[in-house]
């Protein structure tokens, strides 16, 4: 098994010696850190996309003894696996920036939920923790500054997508279901253990430790302006080349797709299972929080494939990881997989699909958390650029 | 479970306990460790975890049954799991999913009379620019073929 870098970029593919953002910030105030981290206008890489630097004001602000910083490795979207290869490859550069925002919020402790399906990267993991003690880069004192205490330890999650999501997580490392928790309290006010908890993405971190050395303002210089630095996109399907590509932020899906050795591409899933698949006419769009934005997942599909058995595939995925707490995602997702095997034997009206697609739209108003508040992307967008090959049968393979 | 089974779990259940903690945040922790032993939590586990954590019984179920990789039933020596998330789909799972099958003679979600295997599909393993995978406990392959799975599963039976 080998880990596929196709592309390096400026910041997370880039060189990094271990210990040198540590090194960095305790020169540094906690307000020049948080100052450089607003300036750099990171946005959390998980696909939320909330800005980094809030979440941390919140947390650093927050009065209690005992806080978290959390690393969200649950890495589960579909089609996504950048967070393994840093993890595999970099490690370094997220744990350094976890250790960052223990100094920066006034953590003591930091948490890596591991997602059991990377058991075998959690060997190596606590290795390099063990290492980082040893070198004083973890533990009492660190680098020698009286106070600055922090450690890191890793927990195993179950197999369950859903945790994904902070306050899902958070459950699961509390023992519980992983089922999330209504919104507020936010995790940076009540979080792990009910204190101020701040849950980032692996890529996250890993763009903080190049922030604090090279400072928000170069980091802003990349991307497009509401979309600032570099992306890991994790590339697959259809292509010559899949694998881990640094781009930055605003690169068009014609240069992704020319970039990748994709060829005849009739559609491109990006965001995963819960983001959107767009046919060849918005090729053109750019990859931005502020155009398609996603979390870095970009599934490329070429004439051959049917989009109809893509969604269906989808919809049992969602079906299987719903948690089952609440009701618009618990039956929703199993009345869009229904109406899947309904096109797919073609004993469908329209007026019953279109209604399939109002029901979408009410479980992404009305569903408690993430899970189903974007699983009907999928079916809507395929439905809607898509009903060329799925509702009127004018080519296609449908599997009628 | 024979009497000295169960004080011989009990004596494990409580050194874990004493070495993770008796708070709640302890017990997906506590429960890994058991399955890692007996490759599932028996009853009587989950009855003692839950006395030595000062929850119900019901509770630690109901926990089991949330997680995909936790199990309250028997399963075999060696777990495997076949991504069938959409890429491994598109470069051949069903092929895989058939060959395997056949050569071990069950059905995707059944063990082998011998105890050996356990076959389940499993949602996304992150490995979607090298599919088909699969993983054999906390081992993965990619790149599957059928031959190759099955020479993969030959080697570890």
């Amino acid at each position: 098994m080998k880990n596929k870098i196709k592309r390096s970029g400026p910041v997370l593919f880039s060189g990094y010696n271990r210990g040198e953002a540590i090194r960095k910030v305790i020169t540094m105030s906690r307000e020049d850190i948080l100052f450089n981290i607003k300036e750099s206008r990171l946005k959390g890489r998980g696909g939320a996309g909330f800005p980094t630097s809030t979440k941390w004001m919140l947390v650093a602000a927050a009065s209690s003894e005992e806080k978290y910083v959390i690393c969200n490795a649950d890495e589960g979207e579909p089609g996504t696996f950048k967070d393994r290869v840093l993890l595999v490859e970099y490690p370094e550069m997220v744990l350094d920036g976890m250790v960052v925002g223990g100094y920066t919020m006034g953590a003591k402790k930091g948490i890596i939920y591991l997602r059991g399906e990377y058991e075998y990267i959690l060997k190596s993991l606590q290795d390099y923790i063990v290492q980082m003690r040893k070198d004083n880069l973890l533990g009492k004192n660190i680098l020698g500054n009286e106070g600055f205490d922090f450690d890191i330890e890793i927990f195993l999650g179950s197999g369950a997508y859903v945790c994904g999501e902070e306050t899902a997580l958070i459950e699961s490392l509390e023992g519980n279901r992983g089922e999330a928790r209504n919104r507020p309290p936010f995790p940076v006010s009540t979080g792990y253990l009910g204190n101020p908890t701040s849950v980032n993405n692996v890529e996250t971190f890993a763009a903080v430790s190049h922030i604090v050395i090279k400072g928000g303002e170069w980091y802003r210089k990349m991307g497009t302006d509401k979309s600032s630095g570099s992306k890991l996109f994790s590339i697959s399907g259809d292509c010559e080349r899949p694998g881990v590509y640094e781009l930055p932020w605003g690169i068009t899906i014609n240069d992704v797709l020319i970039m990748v050795g994709a060829k005849n591409t009739k559609a491109v899933q990006v965001g995963g299972a819960s983001g959107v698949c767009l046919s060849k006419d918005h090729f053109n769009r750019s990859l931005a929080y502020e155009d398609v934005s996603t979390g870095g997942s970009i599934i490329i599909f070429n004439e051959s494939r049917n989009m109809l058995s893509v969604l269906k595939n989808f919809m049992e995925f969602f079906v299987e990881e719903s948690c089952g707490q609440c009701t618009p995602c618990r039956i929703g997702n199993v009345k869009l997989l229904e109406g899947v095997e309904m096109l797919e034997k073609g004993e469908f009206t329209f007026s019953y699909i279109n209604r399939l697609k109002d029901l979408g739209r009410t479980m992404q108003l009305a569903s408690k958390c993430g899970l189903g508040q974007s699983s009907p992307n999928s079916f809507i967008s395929i439905l809607d650029n898509f009903k060329g090959e799925i509702l009127n049968r004018t080519g296609g393979k449908n599997g009628n | 479970m024979l009497l000295m089974e169960k004080n011989n779990l009990t004596e494990e259940i409580e050194a874990l306990v004493k070495f993770y903690g008796s708070n709640r945040s302890a017990l997906l922790t506590i429960l890994h460790e058991v399955q890692k032993k007996y490759r599932y939590v028996p009853d009587f586990a989950q009855q003692e975890i839950a006395r030595l954590l000062d929850i119900h019984p019901v509770e630690v179920y109901s926990v089991i049954s949330f997680y995909a990789f936790l199990n309250s039933t028997p399963k075999g020596k060696n777990i495997v799991r076949l991504c069938q998330t959409i890429t491994c789909e598109m470069h051949g799972k069903k092929e895989i999913a058939t060959a395997v099958e056949r050569e071990l003679g069950i059905k995707i979600g059944e063990t082998t009379k011998d105890n050996k295997f356990t076959v389940e599909y499993a949602n996304c393993l992150g490995m979607c620019d090298e599919g088909p995978a699969m993983a054999i406990n906390d081992r993965v392959f990619t790149h599957l073929t059928p031959e190759k799975a099955i020479n993969i599963l030959n080697e570890i039976r």
